[in-house]
């Protein structure tokens, strides 16, 4: 086995690369990495040795939180596969789609502008629902019908979906103080 | 002298040498020492017996610096020299200390951190803290009977950069051996967790005398994982001694107090609210200067209340810090209390009001961060033993950035990443024939870089002269796990590296620090030669320990040719050690450090193999 600092997150963590991961071996794999590269290890030796292990458990952090979150994954794997999201150059969504996002924006600044911190959290939660079922669906696309395209404007709508999951929190966030 | 060496039987005494290391709990009220002993982590006390150390330090006319409780005796006669809660102004600017008007400092505000006017003359808060970490030191140093590898020095975990780097500087201005700057919740939770082998999320509340930390801990197969925190670096049980006091000027209709009053009435206040823990109502009574006499009882009651908006304080950062981790305060298994102001009880029913059950207090919340942080330098100094296999994996508590156009902060670093961490950005040129560019690196969450802490500036040179545009710079944050920031820059498309000059906002240059460790040393009338000698002597013999321990556990990774270059450098380093010229010794080490690059590189791919290895098992177990 090839260890060094380019391979790909998956192979960092002995994982299969696909859209769907075993959490708790992803986060097993994790663990037991960190117990050999984090600085704590290295702290009583010398200085190349402590610089090393910065860079490794940099990138097993990094890679944990690649691999963690679904939509970061599948950012990746798209990298991986060579297929640009084009958030700035092919941004065409379905006018569904951009209707859809119309609707949760308006409901998110009517709570808000109101001050009604239930109607938020309400929201916050069927958001998060409505994703799921888009995870879901990414999911089939990427792991079952290898479509990365399709992929891609899936996970554009994730993107924009993460985008009010933000200004619901953030509007959450400053009724609290 | 020959120094007998006992080994018992079947133990040989190298290289397992047990390293003298020790936790520090640098606290805004009282400062712990912990190591520890035969595999159990205790507190170090002094000749008298006390293990706390107020965090009081008075300067004398004279020359001499007294720390702690002889120091707090004189804080009515002498309140100008008699330093307390410095940590409050490490890494702040004079308009970031709240009740200043009831501290009787001679502060100067020069910009950048705040400074302190004394007998002896201008005084940094890192130069003050300082004093109280070599007492502390010392302490250690005489109980253990040696000097001291290293220490942990906990911080607040809601600390920001500038904060942080003031406590590790005031220890190295303290000839201390930094070995981690340890967040106080986790040091807690290390102390907790391994005393109990629990397992499971954890909320650690923390509230000290100057600052309010909450961190949510998952804890599974030894390791504490730091899933979120926040909290505030501004507020603690000395708020709750100011709120009462205000209440007893009120009360007896005093205004304005002489700072003679001020002081004698908020000492009263202090213990007025430690007796409200265990009685229902508590005498105030002082004589003022003008010869009236104060006679109050405030009762639990009312204490409650005047101090609820603290209390509030506290609740916003739960909440947050649970929505960051994605938690629901069901999904909390326990709460461990840390801090002395945790033993008021109003704080207590308010916490477990908030999680719906009773916190833990089953540890002494004075002494269990030392504790925590002790069992942590313990093994960073590289007395693990084989059955240690925890590990700490802690968060950044707030955001880091850069200032853009219009004065708005675009967020390089998210908080609550687990460090360490490396991120970085591309900026390019807006004008023809560029050559420099400024930067500004800020921390916080706020849009706006004025609501932001500011934390340094930095300005690139050298950047090849090319149209608007078209140069790419990289600004590369790493943050490194004792939570501290280094920045650097480089043009990608010419590949120059640009220099970098920092002014940090609130911090100290490498230069001031150096002027103020020739200062100190001239001042205790040492030599400065012999200590930079014996400074490198002790780090050259810490690498070659590490490089021969290396040598003979993964030697099999070498070729002949490879191994003999190694242990020429190592002799080489040894002969140099015996010299007296501290740059020499560096250049051995240097020298060193280049030989075994190779051999710590594959070392290292060598471990992460075997980690892997061992995952690829476990995985067939199943």
């Amino acid at each position: 086995m090839s260890v060094d600092l380019q391979q790909d997150f998956f192979a960092l963590f002995g994982l299969p690369r696909r859209f769907r991961v075993d959490e708790a071996a992803l986060e097993m794999a994790y663990h037991d990495l960190q117990g050999q590269v984090h600085p704590d290890r290295f702290a009583h030796l010398s200085d190349v040795e402590k610089r090393l292990s910065m860079q490794w458990a940099t990138r097993v952090n990094e890679g944990f939180r690649t691999l963690r979150k679904p939509l970061p994954r599948a950012q990746y794997l798209l990298e991986l596969a060579g297929v640009d999201v084009g958030l700035h150059t092919n941004t065409a969504m379905s006018s569904a789609f951009l209707m859809e996002q119309m609707e949760w924006r308006e409901a998110v600044e009517e709570a808000r502008a109101a001050g009604e911190g239930h109607e938020l959290t309400q929201l916050h939660h069927r958001l998060r629902h409505h994703a799921r079922e888009v995870f879901d669906e990414l999911e089939r696309t990427i792991d079952e019908r290898h479509d990365f395209a399709a992929a891609a404007e899936i996970v554009r709508r994730l993107m924009f979906m993460e985008k009010i999951q933000h200004e619901i929190d953030d509007a959450l966030e400053a009724l609290e103080t | 002298m020959a120094l007998l060496q006992i080994a018992e039987p079947g133990q040989s005494a190298e290289p397992h040498k047990h390293r003298l290391a020790v936790g520090i709990d640098l606290g805004t009220t009282n400062s712990l020492v912990a190591t520890v002993r035969n595999g159990i982590a205790v507190c170090l006390a002094d000749e008298a017996g006390r293990s706390m150390l107020p965090s009081i330090v008075r300067y004398h006319a004279d020359g001499r610096v007294e720390v702690g409780h002889t120091a707090a005796a004189a804080h009515a006669t002498d309140p100008k020299n008699t330093i307390m809660s410095v940590k409050r102004f490490m890494g702040r600017g004079l308009k970031d200390v709240s009740h200043v008007e009831s501290t009787p400092y001679d502060f100067i505000d020069a910009g950048g951190m705040v400074r302190l006017r004394t007998v002896q003359g201008v005084k940094t808060p890192v130069e003050i803290s300082a004093e109280i970490l070599k007492v502390l030191a010392a302490r250690a140093e005489a109980s253990l009977g040696g000097p001291l590898t290293g220490a942990v020095i906990t911080v607040p975990a809601y600390f920001d950069d500038a904060q942080r780097q003031a406590t590790k500087d005031a220890a190295k201005l303290a000839g201390l051996n930094v070995l981690r700057l340890l967040n106080e919740p986790t040091a807690a939770a290390v102390a907790y967790g391994l005393d109990n082998a629990s397992e499971g999320v954890y909320a650690i509340y923390d509230l000290g005398g100057g600052t309010f930390d909450l961190s949510i801990l998952k804890l599974s197969r030894g390791i504490f994982e730091v899933l979120a925190t926040n909290g505030d670096a501004a507020l603690g049980g000395d708020d709750f001694d100011h709120r009462l006091f205000c209440w007893v000027l009120d009360k007896a209709a005093i205004e304005p107090p002489t700072s003679d009053d001020s002081r004698r009435l908020l000492m009263k206040a202090r213990e007025a609210k430690e007796l409200l823990t265990a009685s229902e109502e508590a005498p105030i009574r002082a004589k003022l200067s003008s010869g009236e006499e104060v006679n109050l009882v405030v009762t639990r009651e009312e204490f409650a209340a005047m101090t609820q908006h603290l209390i509030a304080k506290t609740m916003t950062p739960m909440r947050k810090v649970l929505r960051d981790a994605g938690l629901d305060p069901e999904d909390i298994k326990g709460v461990v209390m840390v801090g002395g102001a945790t033993r008021m009880p109003h704080v207590q029913r308010a916490v477990a009001e908030f999680f719906g059950q009773e916190p833990l207090t089953n540890l002494d919340p004075d002494k269990v961060v030392a504790l925590g942080a002790a069992i942590q330098a313990n093994v960073l100094a590289g007395n693990r033993k084989d059955d240690d296999e925890w590990l700490l994996l802690d968060v950044i508590p707030l955001s880091l950035g850069l200032e853009t156009m219009g004065g708005l902060t675009e967020k390089v670093v998210p908080r609550n990443s687990t460090l360490p961490i490396a991120r970085a950005q591309e900026f390019t040129t807006f004008k023809d024939g560029q050559t420099a560019m400024a930067f500004h690196v800020v921390q916080g969450e706020r849009e706006l870089v004025k609501d932001c802490r500011s934390l340094a500036r930095f300005e690139l040179r050298g950047i090849p002269p090319m149209v608007a545009g078209a140069a790419r710079i990289r600004v590369a944050f790493q943050v490194d796990a004792d939570g501290l920031l280094s920045v650097s820059a480089r043009e990608m498309s010419s590949g120059v590296e640009a220099s970098v000059l920092v002014k940090p906002s609130y911090g100290l240059t490498d230069d001031e620090i150096a002027g103020m460790l020739k200062e100190g040393v001239e001042h205790v009338g040492d030599d400065m030669h012999a200590r930079a000698l014996r400074e490198q002597q002790v780090e050259a013999e810490r690498v070659i320990e590490a490089t021969t321990h290396a040598l003979e556990q993964d030697g099999a990774l070498l070729n002949a040719d490879e191994r003999s270059a190694i242990e020429a450098a190592i002799a080489a380093l040894k002969r140099l050690v015996t010299g007296d010229d501290p740059r020499a010794v560096k250049k051995g080490i240097e020298a060193l450090a280049r030989a075994t690059d190779e051999f710590a590189a594959r070392r290292m791919d060598n471990s992460i193999r075997s980690a892997l290895a061992g995952h690829k098992v476990d995985e067939i177990q199943v």
